[in-house]
């Protein structure tokens, strides 16, 4: 199991957004940075939430996908 | 929270005014709150107010006969939407909609053109505004019409395709988009219609290709 979401610190300008829209509650900013708290938590939201990912200015916060055959 | 003028400063729409202008444009704007889902607009509804986001993130959606939501764009803090049924009087072109809480700063179009009136200067930010959005559209609907970006993202998953250890690269849908040469909301629509299609599965983390043949015909018909 991947870490979800992925978070590139240097990026992040502390600008919050991605922490308004998680509706799982699982983001926070600490000295201006996003941080995961709860990770367990992304578990239960949406399939495609990607929320985060879609709202972030800079590229910070990102939801990569594996790609597989079965 | 009132309207502030420091963060007028940084709207587009308000760029180059004076700290006195910008005082006196002020006056003229509400604050609207909003929860996360709420509309703030409905497509099709008539246009009577501009909104700038203050904080917060909003979409801009349009819904298909058959229900199907497609992501025009995602308007963040400075940014403005609803600007082109303000300025030629039609309804709504799409909805809005809260993606968390959200604080808006509203003006209505009887105010606008006041402020058109009494600073020029205004009118030219628009253009450039309308400009930006305009270019952004349409490549929006240059990819959405066209079929090929669907062979095109077919191709990156073909290429990008492991065996689920891990091996390969994982990517975003930002990342195919920079690949396939459109933007991510074409590449989400895209992968919607594959799954569709029936020849993926979207899982959380991972996008399964559960017919790997059908998914090489849609790249070899489009190229
Ligand atoms: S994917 Fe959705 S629920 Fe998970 S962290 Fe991002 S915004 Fe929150
Ligand atoms: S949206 Fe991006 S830049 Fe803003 S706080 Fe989140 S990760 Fe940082």
């Amino acid at each position: 199991m991947f870490e979800m979401p992925v978070i590139d610190r240097a990026k992040c300008d502390g600008c919050g957004l991605c922490v308004s829209v998680c509706h799982c509650n699982i983001l926070v900013l600490v000295d201006n940075v996003v941080t995961i708290i709860r990770e367990e938590r992304c578990v239960s939201c949406n399939r495609w939430c990607t929320q985060c990912e879609d709202v972030c200015p800079t590229g910070a916060i990102r939801w990569p996908l594996e790609i597989v055959i079965e | 929270m009132a309207v502030q003028v420091e963060f007028l400063k940084s709207v587009p729409y308000f760029c180059g005014l004076s700290i006195a202008e910008l005082h006196s444009i002020k006056e003229v704007i509400f604050e609207k709150t909003l929860q996360r889902g709420e509309l703030v607009l409905i497509e099709g509804e008539p246009a009577e107010v501009l909104y700038l986001v203050a904080s917060g993130a909003v979409k801009v959606f349009k819904t298909s006969a058959e229900g199907k939501e497609q992501i025009l764009n995602i308007v963040r803090p400075g940014e403005s939407f609803n600007d082109v049924s303000i300025f030629d009087g039609g309804p709504n072109p799409a909805s809005v909609q809260a993606m968390g809480p959200v604080v808006l700063y509203g003006i209505r179009r009887s105010d606008l053109e006041i402020i058109l009136r009494d600073h020029p200067l205004v009118a030219l930010n628009v253009t450039k505004v309308l400009a930006g959005q305009a270019r952004h559209l349409g490549s929006l609907v240059e990819d959405l019409s066209f079929r090929h970006v669907i062979g095109r993202v077919a191709k990156i998953l073909l290429e990008h395709a492991g065996d689920g250890t891990g091996a390969r690269p994982r990517l975003t849908q930002q990342d195919m988009a920079a690949m396939a040469g459109t933007v991510r909301e074409v590449v989400g629509r895209s992968l919607k219609a594959l799954e569709e299609e029936g020849v993926i599965r979207l899982e959380r983390h991972r996008i399964v290709i559960t017919d790997k043949e059908a998914l090489k015909d849609m790249v070899a018909a489009y190229f």
